[in-house]
């Protein structure tokens, strides 16, 4: 904000020169005069800090709980790790602490929950709650120009329903054998029969109840994120002006709405085969560990079908927000537009439009018909067209530009890099006869966490790096982020890089000791390998949350506009105080105006800057008639 | 060298390393490395292995092409060392009409290649001929399976039909748990099945691998060519212990296995039959599956 500390006092003059470094003195004292409405000063810090309205709270809110329970997924994979390549061996330090029943080692029925609660940490606590709702709610007002989202107060629920799930699911790692333990795909009759497994107790209806309270919070994240999107866009900011992270997160809001209430009716419909006796998913009796035969007339495939019909969407609910996100740090830092605007629009959406028609590929040897099979696999070949199409263009915005190696761009191009193995390896598995042999063998393991764990967290980190400054107005340190990366990156690939030819030595997932097997009796020097990589992989992690903790109150204080970048949030203050913008934003021009020669002066036109009088004549006159904004 | 130019270099090791592992994974005789799929006795889905090795190939010069360029350009337009301003470009129609049409097409054929090698394996069930003598006419009738897997937790049940060729009828002969066994060089058809939850039954030297469905039967069929003793292994999470269902799957020539489903036979059925030695002990009646409950 300016020194003169009135909102709104530079709207008649060019937007563009606030995209220079801007004193940031101020910005607290206005963020507290949002809420000034109160006298008592604890109420105001708890409905400024903790049920806030504001999508910026919220979405830090968000960030906050997610990077924590990313540490507890990350020590959950480390739990695994140890298991495969020291087998049965006392876990050291924590081993005695948590088991001390089984003399410290992992018991097979705890190792089963280790690997359904790892997954189910970081894809419903971490992948998608970061990219969606903290990245979505931080940076969608932000970025379209708006003060704040649609549905403040249904965007604050949307928050506060993910702590019954964080209860809900964290209380199940107190159940006996200590988390769910049917794999996060809860396939039943595993997940439905208590008596088959010890996970399949308390632990799995805790689970369930947690999964059905996710799949609500997402839901109202994306009506709120849709609608404000289409209704709040600023003067001038038309749908073909927002940047490709707004594209994404725009058309992941579109996924989640539509996918996301089959899997919480499917969740419900376990939980009353499991409390009520009904029998959706059960066959005719059905029974396991000699318990009583249930009514059942149910059939477990349908679970398949429906958790699926969520679950492949899911897959690009956490991706296409993450390639959103890279494509407009590529763009800055090579200091040039982004390669092919409009085909990396249209491929969004046809990756989206395929995703809900491939579920089947994650069933090819489930059972069902085998015509089914090469239906799916027909449509899931095409999607590999909309993907290779974005690698192309990424690549094509690289070549020719001034690439700036900022810990952003390096992680970036570590996403793209990921992205081809994790991509590539992914026509595979489309195959149906191949997927027969490589269907749940390590093959898929190292396939999804190249695009899950390699290519998304790659750009959610780089996203952090990126935005920090927006966030808190400080930058994170460049040299300690350059190390993060390096390592990470490093690590990842010996993690994950093997793990393929693990799959090709047909190393089934889930299993806590494969070495019993003459096929994989060897495979133990190379696991031990990566579990090494991976501890390493996990150390390097808090190079991370040491810059974060540090730079969050010490470090380098910046203006508004630190990368010198085009996109609306950065010329707002930083950090932004209640309602954003302290003028009112006008587009006049694309995202991505980076090296433009006719700009001399600098290489970045922010989408605010007015048209010079040549480029005005040229200008589509009812550009700024186009828009739906309610500020107009 | 600048900072830029080595990060570049560390991306060029991603393709370098990744090619060269795989090339190990594939050639290499020992080592921790020498991990590749295991010998493939089934003559019927030779056609797997070689879709795997085309796709990989093709998978494999994209990914170095790709990987390569990705390094090229982190090293040419590294802003540190390239004095040249930053091409102001958003794009080319005709590079993104070539680059999408060229791998839809590419993709497209790949779809159309391995339907057939799919059909072969999962959807044209063996038949055998009907009333008329002659197979591919219209009345032909699907082999009937000749030996039936229940999966159960944690180990693998096997019934093989007896003289009448049919599986649940009278002379069902009961398998050893967890030993399946085949004549060399026969196509057989079997029918899977589970007791409790899902299974996944999978033999690596078969490639075959199909989930078995409580309250379903699934339909498989190979041909195994290579005498000896390979795993069977289960591929769908059914409980803690799941990594110990551990099956072995015997591969004899046909007098072989007739004599041991003789012998099976027998010690089921014949009351005057004397139990040999000790491990030719087969089935006792107690642990005879429980697959009236779930049908």
């Amino acid at each position: 904000m300016s020194a003169t500390g009135i909102p709104g006092d530079q709207v008649t003059e060019s937007a563009g020169q606030w995209s220079s470094s801007q004193p940031t003195v101020g910005v607290s004292h206005q963020h507290a005069d949002g809420h000034g409405h109160s006298s008592h000063g604890l109420i105001r810090f708890v409905r400024s800090y903790i049920f806030s309205t504001d999508h910026k709270i919220i979405g830090l809110q968000f960030l906050f709980s997610t990077l924590i329970w990313f540490f507890v997924g990350g020590m959950l994979a480390m739990a695994i790790r140890w298991q495969l390549a020291w087998p049965w061996q006392n876990m050291p330090i924590v081993g005695p602490m948590l088991f001390s029943g089984e003399g410290g080692q992992i018991s097979p029925e705890f190792y089963t929950s280790l690997v359904t609660q790892h997954a189910t940490v970081m894809i419903f606590f971490v992948i998608i709650p970061i990219l969606t709702a903290a990245f979505g709610n931080y940076l969608i007002p932000l970025m379209i120009g708006a003060e704040d989202m649609a549905f403040p107060t249904l965007n604050m629920f949307s928050y506060w329903m993910m702590w019954p799930a964080f209860l809900l699911i964290g209380s199940s790692f107190f159940v006996p054998p200590y988390g769910a333990g049917a794999g996060w795909t809860s396939y039943p009759p595993l997940s439905i029969l208590t008596e088959s497994s010890p996970g399949s107790g308390m632990a799995q209806t805790l689970w369930l109840g947690g999964v059905a309270c996710v799949g609500i919070s997402s839901m109202m994240g994306s009506v709120n994120y849709l609608t404000t999107l289409i209704q709040m866009r600023a003067p001038g900011m038309t749908m073909m002006r927002l940047p490709m992270t707004v594209w994404a997160l725009f058309i992941t809001a579109i996924l989640q709405a539509f996918a996301l209430p089959v899997l919480t009716a499917g969740a419900i419909m376990q939980m009353t085969d499991r409390l009520l006796g009904t029998g959706f998913y059960l066959p005719e009796l059905a029974s396991a560990n000699n318990s009583a035969p249930v009514a059942g007339g149910g059939q477990p495939l349908l679970w398949q079908h429906l958790f699926w019909f969520y679950s492949h969407p899911a897959v690009y609910i956490m991706i296409l927000p993450a390639m959103g996100m890279v494509s407009d740090m590529l763009s800055t830092f090579s200091r040039k537009p982004l390669f092919g605007y409009r085909p990396m629009v249209m491929a969004l959406c046809v990756i989206a439009g395929l995703g809900f028609i491939v579920w089947g590929h994650h069933m090819y040897t489930s059972g069902m018909s085998p015509v089914l099979g090469i239906t799916f696999a027909a449509a899931t070949v095409m999607i590999a067209i909309p993907s290779a199409v974005k690698v192309f263009n990424w690549l094509g915005t690289l070549w020719g530009g001034r690439i700036q190696m900022t810990t952003p761009l390096l992680f970036s191009v570590g996403f793209v890099s990921m992205f081809i193995i994790g991509g590539l390896s992914g026509i595979l598995m489309a195959s149906t006869p191949v997927d027969i042999v490589i269907h749940d063998t390590y093959y898929i393991v190292a396939h999804f966490h190249y695009v899950l764990f390699g290519s998304a967290t790659m750009a959610i980190f780089g996203g952090i790096y990126f935005w920090f400054p927006k966030m808190f107005g400080r930058m994170m340190n460049e040299f300690w982020g350059k190390v993060h990366f390096g390592l990470t990156f490093i690590f990842i690939n010996g993690t994950f890089f093997p793990m393929h030819l693990l799959g090709a030595g047909n190393m089934p997932r889930r299993y806590a000791d494969p070495y019993h097997f003459e096929l994989f009796a060897d495979m133990l020097p190379l696991n031990q390998f990566i579990s090494i990589c991976a501890f390493a992989s996990m150390a390097a992690q808090m190079i991370f949350v040491l810059n974060f903790l540090t730079c969050l109150f010490w470090g380098r204080r910046v203006g508004r506009n630190p990368w010198n970048c085009n996109t609306l949030e950065w010329a707002a203050p930083s950090p932004p105080g209640h309602g954003n913008f302290d003028f009112q934003p006008i587009v006049y021009r694309g995202p991505y105006e980076y090296s433009d020669p006719n700009s001399s002066d600098r290489d970045f036109r922010p989408q605010t800057e007015r048209p010079s009088a040549i480029e005005s004549r040229s200008e589509n006159p009812g550009a700024l008639a186009q828009t739906g904004s309610r500020h107009v | 060298m600048s900072m830029g130019r080595i990060w570049s270099l560390m991306f060029l090791s991603v393709p370098i390393l990744g090619t060269g592992m795989y090339l190990i994974g594939m050639l290499a005789s020992s080592g921790p490395l020498a991990l590749w799929f295991p010998e493939n006795i089934n003559p019927l889905a030779v056609e797997i292995d070689r879709l795997h090795d085309i796709i990989l190939a093709l998978i494999g010069v994209v990914f170095i092409v790709t990987s390569v360029a990705l390094f090229w350009f982190m090293w040419k337009y590294d802003a540190t060392s390239n004095p040249e301003k930053a091409k102001f470009v958003h794009g080319n129609h005709k590079l993104e009409v070539w680059w999408t049409v060229i791998p839809a097409v590419i993709l497209i054929m790949l779809a159309i290649y391995q339907f057939k090698v799919y059909a072969d394996v999962r959807i044209n069930r063996p038949m055998l001929a009907g009333a008329d003598g002659t197979l591919g006419t219209a009345d032909d009738q699907p082999e009937p399976p000749s030996f039936e897997v229940i999966g159960r937790q944690f180990e693998w049940r096997i019934r093989y039909a007896g003289a009448d060729k049919q599986l649940d009828t009278a002379d069902d002969i009961i398998g050893e748990v967890n030993e399946l066994h085949a004549p060399k060089d026969v196509r057989l058809v079997g029918s899977l099945k589970a007791a409790d939850v899902l299974h996944s039954f999978f033999i690596p030297a078969l490639r075959l691998k199909n989930d078995m469905i409580p309250g379903t039967r699934q339909i498989v069929w190979f041909q195994a060519s290579k005498p000896g003793t390979y795993d069977i292994v289960c591929t769908e999470l059914c409980g803690w212990g799941h990594y110990k269902m551990k099956g072995r799957f015997v591969v004899e020539s046909q007098e072989e296995f007739a004599t041991y489903l003789e012998r099976l036979r027998k010690a089921q059925f014949d009351r005057s039959y004397d139990n040999g030695s000790p491990s030719d002990q087969p089935v006792s009646p107690t642990e005879q599956p429980a697959v009236a409950t779930v049908e």
